[in-house]
């Protein structure tokens, strides 16, 4: 944690209020996001309990499994899902607009640009917490490899319409949420705490209720009081008044109430069952949908404080001004979200179970580029992030006291002036240092000549490039005496990385391309001399080596052999948008 | 345990055994049958002086190679030695297009030819640069030979985008310094052989368990002093010894000691190789401005009273001057408040940098601001084993290390807790271990700080 934010921790220990760490919103925040409050079965991986769902904060709705163990009711339950998320997805996906891609011809292997169409607006998924996000995650890959009846008549147990479309679209939600700065999908407690302080334990900020009472304490009061009355507070059935914001419940909950609801409504379908027809039946019908019915107030009681704190959440954070390069980030997530939607339409198979070593290696460094992209960025946007930048030394504020013309010794001499500035910051500045200042919004360089002698503050440095090609600067790529100038030590924008080989020819140190068994893979750092690999067997491993096979270790276990499982699809540049 | 005996030594040559490590790592290099030789060196075994020979024969059997090494000072002193050894032989340099690529001294060598790009060094017999920068070089045939340095200091994902370059390779490392990490989180790749996160070597030996694997048995670099303690510490099971006996190396001073708390902690030093200077418990922010001028303090009285150094390199005392010295830290703002602090005292030429930074460097006498030192809690980052290695073993004379009592007792509050990850080797000694061997060593050599 930096020192600023553990300052603005103290603040808040003793003011009893939670202290502001940014001065605008750093996330983008849709005007109609989709929110979504999940439960889930306690000591049941992957059993949905019900959830809350919807754009329109006075009328969620409500989704139940009455009986999470019958895994009809589930999947009734996950295509009521995707008819409630789907459409949204779907109203966003044809709103385009033309843009320009980079792409490499397959022909001359040129970077060439290509026309496509890039969607003008992308659907928000929020949820309460990360748990949530972890449970969008685990939804995602519990259905994105079911099939439908239509896709494969055989399967044994069909899966509803949309439920495999759903999953698909979830697991890329849920990847996309992994990359540092991106909106598609968003944890509530985690929009909150990037922008304000508790006086509490990170642990203790993951309670939705808690944070939101150290924001904003509903009677204006003391937020540490009002965040231990949401964490601790019970009426007189023992239930807890700001339940937890899911997907796990409350065991006293789960134990007082939800066991004996679905009890009874187990036993009223049982008897349902053993009633032949006629009024009994009639009787046992009415007393399963009340048993059902009671279930449904159960989950919406445990629901509905989450799903108002979410959007409490949401109007906090719309009072911040948006950050002034939120919307490049944002952009980054249109195409990534437009990208999913080509692939999805063009008939491409669901993403693989695991990634291969190409991609893996290839989205890692595309979020640590966008890592250091988000830092630089909130900085630059925020002067209160900067203030906490230039605390540790990685930035200063300077005041440009005076501009020293001179040139570079080559045989066309640029123009590399010296400015000296004056600064109270206390920069980690080393000799030839590289600094940066945000000029029209594109990043100019300088580097830290020296210290002015004598003269306690006054800091030298030589400016290096955006100055045009000619022996005069450009005007205004110069700054002037009197200029307050922030200059970051760290860079504006980062490089992307270099290319990696395709996933065809991952090479043998990483166990060669994957899927290829036996023949092609397996000898891949063993013997070099002889003629393994040399003949090919059609089918099986017959060439293996006594040691395990690489490529079978690369590969994982397959929870479930006999499913007929689509091949891994391939990946393409938009998956790491 | 810490103690090597007499008769424990008699029957050991460390030259022998270096040596016949050597061979059988050349030869495997040279004539194996795999595709891959990895070598585990502990520090200061000779690591460079093993990959610069291989170089030289690999180059002297017509096999020109490309070598990969983590940074440009590293390559910069590959070059270097290569250029010493073989004056003649054509080395390139491949470096890149930022301004001041490449030490300006190389520019005194004549064999070797620089440039930014691959294709102007096509045909040399040794190609050295960064794996960064060879991992832009495309289009070019691949070579035969590689010799990857500092490979357990190389990010997977980084092998990954140079492997196609090369047929062959001997990868060449230290197991027990600082594991490469990442900025953002990996753990949905945990377990997989090819975790990008994960350093180069593991994922070579997760997919090639058969190659062979060599060890340097001998530490050069440091004394009979440190080499027991490092060895059982961070190489539990890959034990190493130190190539000098306790009576080859001498650290002296001309000026006797105020009687302060660094000059009594300097006087240790230099009688038992290690120095605690322990201050009073507290705690403290990371720049922990006590600490830190203890530090800076140690430093100018290390300067200012005439040491000299004396070991088994000739029978002439050197010395000891500001660049034979080095601070360790763990955190870049620390390194900054020494570099400040010397800097108050009119001190220059002291390296201050962070363990990531000092790993790979040798320096006569080290100060090490303590990861612990101060601290409420341990991370796992502060815990890292291979962070206190790098400090602990940076050293051809004496450590010492500055700290702030309580953190034995820090220790045991905070266990490891890091989750166990299925698939994934798990590292001995852990770091919370490796911390208490040290400290427990350290507490023998302990002097309480008095100004």
């Amino acid at each position: 944690m930096s020192l600023i934010n553990t300052l603005a921790r103290l603040e808040a220990v003793e003011s009893g209020r939670a202290q502001p760490l940014t001065t605008v919103r750093h996330r983008r925040l849709s005007e109609r996001p989709m929110v979504f409050v999940p439960l889930t079965t306690a000591g049941e991986a992957g059993a949905p309990l019900g959830a809350l769902v919807g754009t329109d904060r006075e009328s969620p709705r409500l989704l139940t499994v009455a009986q999470p163990r019958d895994r009809d009711l589930r999947f009734a339950f996950l295509a009521d899902l995707a008819e409630a998320l789907l459409p949204h997805l779907d109203s966003y996906a044809d709103d385009v607009e033309p843009a320009e891609r980079n792409e490499t011809d397959p022909e001359t292997g040129k970077r060439v640009k290509v026309e496509v169409d890039l969607c003008v607006d992308a659907p928000q998924l929020i949820v309460p917490n990360r748990p949530g996000i972890d449970f969008v995650r685990l939804l995602g890959r519990s259905m994105r490899f079911r099939r439908t009846a239509e896709q494969d008549p055989d399967t044994p147990y069909p899966a509803p319409a949309r439920v495999p479309l759903l999953g698909r679209w979830l697991t890329h939600y849920g990847e996309r949420a992994r990359v540092p700065g991106s909106s598609l999908l968003l944890a509530a407690t985690d929009l909150l705490n990037r922008h304000w302080a508790t006086g509490q334990s990170n642990l203790e900020d993951q309670h939705l209720g808690a944070l939101l009472a150290w924001i904003d304490p509903p009677d204006g009061g003391s937020g540490r009081d009002a965040a231990l009355r949401a964490e601790t507070d019970r009426d007189r059935r023992g239930q807890l008044l700001c339940p937890p914001a899911g997907p796990a419940t409350d065991p006293a909950f789960d134990n007082r109430l939800l066991a004996p609801a679905i009890d009874e409504y187990d036993r009223a379908r049982q008897s349902l069952g053993a009633a032949e027809d006629g009024p009994g039946a009639d009787e046992q019908l009415g007393r399963l949908t009340r048993a059902e019915r009671e279930i449904r107030a159960l989950l919406a009681s445990q629901a509905r404080p989450t799903w108002d704190a979410v959007w409490r959440g949401l109007d906090l954070l719309r009072e911040l001004p948006e950050g002034a390069r939120v919307a490049d980030r944002w952009t980054r997530d249109r195409w990534s979200f437009t990208g999913h939607r080509d692939r999805v339409r063009s008939g491409e198979p669901p993403q693989p179970r695991h990634d291969d070593a190409v991609t893996a290696a290839q989205k890692l460094a595309s979020r640590e580029t966008a890592q250091a992209q988000l830092e630089a960025q909130e900085a630059l946007d925020d002067p209160l992030v900067l203030a906490g930048r230039r605390l540790s030394g990685e930035a200063f504020i300077g005041e440009v006291t005076d501009v020293v013309m001179a040139y570079s010794e080559s045989k066309r001499p640029s123009p590399r002036p010296l400015i000296t500035l004056y600064s109270e910051d206390r920069p980690q500045l080393g000799e030839r240092t590289k600094v940066y200042r945000s000029l029209d919004g594109k990043p100019q360089s300088a580097e830290f000549v020296g210290r002015e002698p004598g003269g306690h503050g006054l800091l030298v440095v030589r400016l290096t490039d955006r100055m045009g090609r000619g022996k005069e600067p450009a005007e205004g790529s110069v700054p002037e005496k009197g200029e307050r100038i922030a200059w970051t030590l760290f860079e504006h924008d980062q490089r992307g990385g270099p290319k990696l080989p395709s996933t065809e020819e991952t090479p043998w140190t990483h166990g060669g391309p994957p899927g290829v068994e036996g023949a092609g893979a397996a000898p891949a750092g063993g013997p070099v001399a002889g003629d393994a690999g040399a003949a090919g067997p059609v089918l099986g491993a017959v060439h293996l080596p006594e040691s395990r096979t690489p490529a079978d270790d690369a590969r994982p276990p397959s929870p479930r052999p006999s499913l007929p499982l689509p091949l891994p699809d391939p990946v393409t540049e938009e998956d790491f948008l | 345990m810490t103690a090597t005996t007499a008769s424990d030594r008699a029957g050991f040559d460390p030259g022998a055994e270096a040596a016949r490590a050597t061979d059988a790592i050349l030869y495997d290099t040279l004539h194996g049958a795999y595709r891959g030789v990895v070598v585990d060196s502990p520090p200061g075994a000779g690591k460079s002086t093993l990959v610069v020979r291989a170089a030289l024969e690999l180059a002297a059997a017509g096999r020109p190679l490309m070598v990969v090494a983590q940074t440009n000072a590293q390559v910069d002193d590959l070059v270097s030695r290569l250029a010493e050894k073989a004056p003649d032989l054509p080395v390139g340099r491949l470096h890149s297009n930022d301004p001041d690529p490449y030490d300006p001294l190389l520019n005194e060598l004549p064999s070797v030819r620089k440039s930014a790009k691959a294709a102007d060094l096509a045909g040399l017999d040794v190609v050295v640069s960064t794996a960064a920068k060879w991992a832009h070089v495309q289009g070019v045939e691949p070579w035969r030979h590689a010799i990857v340095d500092e490979a357990y200091q190389m990010r997977s994902d980084a092998l990954l985008a140079v492997a196609g370059l090369f047929e062959r390779a001997l990868f060449v490392g230290d197991p027990g310094q600082l594991d490469p990490f990442s900025v953002v989180g990996a753990d949905q790749w945990a377990g997989l052989s090819y975790d990008p996160s994960s350093s180069a070597v593991a994922t070579l030996l997760a997919h090639n368990p058969e190659l062979p694997q060599h060890r340097l048995p001998v530490s050069w670099r440091l004394p009979a002093s440190a080499a027991p303690l490092v060895s059982d510490a961070f190489y539990p099971y890959t034990p190493f010894r130190s190539g000098t006996g306790p009576a080859d190396r001498r650290l002296t001073f001309a000026v006797p000691s105020d009687g302060s708390g660094p000059d009594r902690v300097v006087d240790e030093a230099a009688a038992s190789g290690w120095g605690l200077l322990e201050l009073p418990a507290r705690r403290t922010p990371r720049t922990d401005p006590e600490a830190v001028s203890a530090v800076a303090l140690v430093v100018r009285r290390l300067l200012e009273r005439g040491g000299a150094t004396a070991g088994e390199r000739g029978p002439q005392a050197a010395p000891l001057t500001a660049d034979r010295v080095a601070v360790g830290t763990a955190h870049r703002d620390q390194a900054a408040a020494v570099r400040a602090a010397l800097a108050g005292l009119g001190v220059t030429g002291v390296a201050v940098d962070t363990a990531n930074r000092l790993q790979g460097r040798e320096f006569d006498i080290t100060v090490v601001l303590h990861p612990l030192s101060g601290r409420p809690d341990a991370t796992a980052f502060h815990l890292e084993t291979g962070r206190l290695c790098v400090l602990a073993s940076r050293h051809r004379h004496a450590c010492i290390v500055v700290c702030r009592a309580g953190v034995p007792e820090l220790l045991d509050e905070h266990p490891s807790t890091e989750p166990v990850q299925l698939g994934v080797t798990i590292k001995f000694p852990d770091g919370w271990e490796a911390n208490h061997a040290v400290l427990s060593h350290l507490a023998e050599h302990r002097v309480p700080w008095q100004p």
